[in-house]
């Protein structure tokens, strides 16, 4: 599998970062480069083998259903770029 | 006053406790030093007033007979952890002058035990780097200079600022984060002790995410006591982490010195690996005499799918990483790019500018492994190997009771000696990264000097939540390897 | 009953289409705090109130699960007749939206808590459908965007943020709008009946997105034969199709659509499209046209949920009585399955029912609710738990029409009195003289004085004994209503002399 300019361009876009066209290339370089030696996973034989969902052998905790936050609007917003009456905002959105 | 911030953690609280000295002196005192060893870069913050603040309220506890664990003694925190109303900034643009209202379960432990904080350390930008040169608040310098050199080395990372930081005598200990190896390879290229606990040990809550399923705090301290007295307070059962385990959290300290008689440790084969310096080799055979003459038993494991772990590591890691970072979007708090055309455009500009190259790196990566006919490939295959690595870990233990293993490849290097290939910085982790796939704690100690009178580190690997065993076989290799150097302070002009 | 019922075709320019309609469906559970926050679900707060940071997704936030909403989706499980997986995931999808503060939605993507289930709906003619259930799984809600406040900018409320909901995905069972309608209509019964989910869909606590797909007529059959969705038309997502009556609209429209991009030689786009009630059309949604890719992944933040089958048994126990069976205790009382399918739709109606006919002819009940009852309420504009005669008071009033206290006629005037005074039935009856007289010697008087006053019709009802019913009336009329008919009947007949079979 190798990664050309338009897959950095598709994924990039995904990831919702801007990568400037000229460095699409380069950094296609560079990701084939990891993929390559990450390639070598591939000479595993994986059959069967159960993939791991956690390290921890633990049951998952669960929360007694109680409101315990909340109200705090006002701590909420003091690091927003934009906000407004306790409302974030952003560029229109259209649906 | 060199006197007072060369004290270990431990000579500090007990020497508090006879009240040789007030919080505030000794919080005075690195705040000093702090300031004068801005050239090293190793905080981000310093919160040098705030500190002063909490020594008094510590002082006047103390006065009271109200005495903490870590009662008035100053700490560094590595600038992941979120710390209620200081800067946290995860050493990367995109959060901007984010000031949390909120504070994360560790720090709040320590700061419950009568700590004092004294600012917010550097490290790689979202603790992702082994050399700390991806923070976007820029490189951390290593105090440590080869001999005959003025070259600046890398302190490690990413928690390159906290082990400068206990390397340089600026603060008692340090806390940092561990997702690679990003505790034990720093504290092993500064000549200090890092612990990387049993995952789930220590509470992620408000710790900036890199990769959930690998990240875990833990101390950076001058002595291995002090790692296990900063880990019996780090550590708790937080009901604000699903993956907090339900294990009681043991004195540490007090269990630190039953030696390590009929203690059998394992050297995995599969560590004597090409490209590993002979002083590094040499080192590890030395570690295992020096346990063997304590009473040790050495035998010899297996852990076959060892050079799998790196690879698998950088699928998983990134993976994860994708979606962590994908909160950072501009909306609700950090940085926000002006001049955006429409919603897309703003998150596309803001992520753009906020993130530094290697994050960038990463989330594609991650985005890629994650995305549609690519999962079974490559997220799902690393998951199964992770199993298999854990396995491997599994069936070791049956047969000894700890690990020991090089920390890093080689000492310290040159602050941009390996920032041109990605590759050959992710090799930095080659013998760390395995513990954090397989949950385990891992502790690195300062072993001995290179020919050019660079630290160089031994890991020690311990079964899950066996951290007590862990330290004391590290305790046992710090008695034998006496390591009493510190690196010449030529900040201090 | 029959699974696969004949199809509502539409007639094309080329032939005869069927519709396929399958189904997700939103329910919000029903639960105090947030399925991995402890902030508030209700609703209608001041924006951004009800909010965690963990909802908000700030840096180093962690999801806690809530006990109360993993139990709400078993027993919603079990009232779906439903296989529930011990062993579940939660899994992250990832996109970017501002409503979506994480950048992703913790949702269940390969292993669901719930499995294959089923939903029995009942159509007008009491014909039953079965609407086979794919699945059911936990998800977060997302925040509120709104669009409307500012000529340049969204504002996002993230309160509803975190809610848990539960997504209840349909196989594609569904052959007409009607059907659809009834299904969510049945879907919204159990719920309710459950106590998971509150139903309001005025309140977007139930939201449905509507899969609509044509196809040539004997399309469906080969795909319930074959299992091939080959056979089906490639499908449009309706999205938040949020009132029963808009199911129908969106579904007619969309069909239509289809048909018509088809045969005009086209071809149907699969893609989400969003109905415009105004308009009363269904256009595509700009937001999501680019290609998703949700890269999902086990949430690393999370361990996979493990259930207890004993635990699960347990909620199995506390089950109520649903629809389905309610619907056939009341038909095995000789209620009719339309009746009893009404009766059953709406828990407070069925209660009130049962409540109303202890003791009494189910029937007698059953036509009394369904006549008077469900009249004046829709008269007034109430709804059954606004009703202002007590289950108990109506007891009493069809109780005092069977054992013959009052007649029907005044059962209903003594119903309007207490619907609109209030009181206890059987005081107004006794304070009011309203009970039916069944005393002979009143009847008689009130006789004698019609015949004294009406010679002609003595005559003429010898000649033609139909006309009794005439007297009855006057009889009836003297007495102000009250007089027992069947009474009257009796003593008319001794006293005019008139055949038994008059």
């Amino acid at each position: 599998m190798s990664v050309d300019k338009d897959t950095v361009r598709r994924i990039a876009k995904l990831a919702r970062l801007a990568v400037p066209e000229n460095r699409l290339e380069p950094m296609a370089g560079e990701l084939n480069g990891i993929f390559q030696w990450v390639e070598m996973l591939g000479e595993v034989n994986v059959e069967g083998v159960p993939a791991m969902t956690s390290v921890v052998a633990q049951k998952l905790k669960w929360r007694e259903d109680n409101v315990t936050d909340g109200g705090r609007a006002d701590d909420l917003m003091i690091n927003a770029p934009d906000g407004t009456d306790h409302f974030f905002v952003v560029p229109k959105v259209i649906e | 006053m060199s006197d007072q911030i060369a004290m270990t953690l431990a000579e500090a609280r007990d020497a508090i406790r006879a009240k040789k000295i007030s919080s505030k002196e000794l919080t005075g005192a690195f705040v000093a030093a702090i300031e004068k060893a801005r050239p090293l870069n190793a905080f981000i913050t310093e919160a040098g007033e705030q500190a002063m603040l909490m020594a008094d309220a510590a002082d006047r506890r103390i006065a009271k007979g109200e005495v903490g664990a870590l009662e008035g003694l100053p700490l560094a925190i590595k600038d992941l952890f979120c710390t209620k109303g200081v800067r946290t900034t995860a050493a990367s643009k995109i959060l901007g002058n984010f000031v949390p209202p909120y504070e994360s379960t560790v720090t709040q432990n320590l700061w419950d035990a009568g700590a004092v904080m004294l600012g917010k350390t550097n490290l790689d930008e979202f603790a992702m780097g082994s050399s700390n040169e991806t923070s976007a608040f820029g490189p951390v310098f290593n105090p440590w200079r080869a001999n005959n050199s003025n070259a600046n080395l890398v302190p490690g990372g990413s928690s390159g600022g906290s082990s400068a930081a206990v390397a340089a005598d600026l603060c008692l200990a340090a806390t940092g984060t561990d997702t690679g190896g990003s505790i034990r390879q720093p504290a092993a290229v500064t000549g200090r002790v890092g612990l990387k606990p049993t995952y789930g040990r220590c509470s992620r809550f408000g710790i900036v995410a890199f990769a959930s399923s690998l990240d875990q705090a833990g101390p950076m301290t001058k002595t291995v006591r002090d790692a296990a007295i900063m880990l019996g307070t780090m550590a708790s059962v937080d009901a604000k982490d699903s993956t907090s385990m339900d294990v009681p959290v043991p004195d540490y300290e007090k269990l630190l010195e039953g030696g390590i008689k009929g203690l059998k440790v394992g050297i995995p084969k599969e560590y004597r690996i090409d490209g590993v310096s002979a002083e590094i080799n040499a080192l590890w055979s030395k570690g295992a005499e020096w346990m063997k003459a304590q009473g040790a038993e050495i035998v010899e494991v297996s852990l076959p799918h060892t050079k799998y772990a790196l690879p698998t590591y950088y699928i998983v890691a990134p993976a994860e990483c994708s979606s962590n970072l994908a909160r950072y979007d501009g909306v609700r708090f950090g940085h926000r790019a002006s001049g955006a055309r429409d919603i897309t455009d703003l998150y596309e500009k803001s992520r753009g500018e906020g993130f530094g190259a290697e994050v960038q790196r990463r989330i594609l990566i991650g985005t890629y492994v994650l995305s549609a006919g690519y999962y079974d490939a490559y997220y799902s295959r690393a998951q199964k190997l992770r199993t298999l690595i854990k396995r491997d870990f599994d069936q070791a233990f049956e047969k000894c009771d700890v690990l020991l293993t090089p920390t890093t490849p080689g000492p310290a290097f040159a602050v941009g000696a390996k920032t041109t290939d990605p590759l050959e910085m992710y090799l930095q982790d080659v013998f760390t990264v395995t513990v954090n796939l397989a949950g385990l704690p891992g502790i690195s100690v300062p072993a001995g000097l290179t020919e050019s009178c660079l630290p160089l580190g031994l890991q020690l690997i311990g079964k899950a939540f066996d951290e007590a065993t862990l330290l004391r076989a590290a305790y046992a290799i710090e008695t034998a390897a006496d390591f009493k150097h510190s690196p010449a302070k030529w900040w201090n002009v | 009953m029959s699974a696969a019922p004949k199809s509502k075709t539409l007639k094309g320019e080329t032939g005869d289409w069927e519709i396929v309609i399958g189904m997700e469906v939103h329910a919000q559970v029903l639960s105090q705090s947030k399925l991995f926050s402890g902030a508030s679900t209700e609703f209608g707060a001041e924006p951004n109130n009800q909010v965690s940071f963990i909802d908000a997704g700030f840096p180093g936030m962690l999801p806690v699960i809530n006990e109360k909403c993993i139990e709400q989706a078993v027993r919603t499980g079990l009232g779906l007749k439903a296989q529930i997986n011990l062993r579940s995931l939660f899994d992250r999808k990832n996109y970017f939206y501002p409503d979506l503060p994480q950048g992703y939605q913790i949702s269940q993507f390969k292993d669901p808590i719930v499995g294959e289930g089923e939903v029995f709906i009942d159509l007008k003619d009491g014909e039953t459908v079965k609407v086979g259930i794919e699945r059911l799984h936990l998800e977060q809600d997302a925040g509120k965007s709104l669009h409307d406040q500012h000529p340049n900018s969204s504002f996002v409320d993230l309160n509803r943020s975190g809610i848990a909901l539960m997504e209840i995905v349909t196989k594609p069972h569904m052959r007409s709008s009607e059907e659809a309608a009834a299904f969510l209509k049945k879907l919204r019964a159990i719920v309710r009946y459950l106590g998971t989910c509150d139903g309001n869909m005025d309140e977007g606590s139930m939201r449905a997105d509507v899969n609509v797909s044509v196809c040539k007529v004997g399309g469906y059959e080969k795909f319930r034969e074959t299992g091939s969705f080959k056979n089906l038309g490639t499908r449009c997502e309706i999205k938040n199709v949020n009132s029963m009556r808009f199911i129908v609209q969106a579904v007619e429209y969309e069909a239509r659509r289809q048909i018509e991009v088809i045969e005009g030689g086209g071809t149907i786009r699969q893609e989400t499209r969003l109905y415009d009630s105004k308009v009363g059309e269904t256009r595509s949604m700009r937001s999501k046209e680019e290609a998703h890719d949700y890269r999902y992944f086990p949430d690393p933040d999370l361990l996979p949920l493990e259930l207890d089958a004993d635990w699960v048994e347990a909620i199995r126990k506390t089950l109520p009585e649903l629809p389905d069976e309610k619907k056939a205790r009341f038909m095995a009382l000789g209620l009719g399955a339309y009746d009893a399918s009404v009766l059953v739709a709406e828990r407070e109606l069925a209660d009130f029912y049962e409540e109303m006919a202890k003791g009494v002819d189910a029937k007698a009940a059953a036509n009394w609710l369904n006549n008077e009852i469900l009249g004046r309420l829709n008269r007034d504009g109430l709804s059954i738990t606004q009703v202002p005669v007590s289950a108990a008071a109506n007891n009493a009033i069809i109780t005092m029409v069977g054992d013959k206290t009052i007649s029907g006629k005044i059962a209903k005037d003594l119903l309007d009195i207490v619907w609109t005074e209030g009181g206890d039935p059987k005081q107004v009856v006794e304070q009011r003289g309203m009970k039916q007289v069944t005393d002979t010697g009143a009847i008689d008087a009130a006789i004698e004085a019609v015949i004294a006053a009406n010679p002609d019709k003595v005559e003429e009802v010898k000649a033609k004994p139909k006309l009794s019913a005439w007297f009855v009336g006057q009889v009836m009329k003297q007495t102000g209503g009250k007089a027992n008919p069947v009474a009257v009947n009796a003593a008319l007949k001794t006293r005019l002399n008139l055949p038994d079979e008059g």
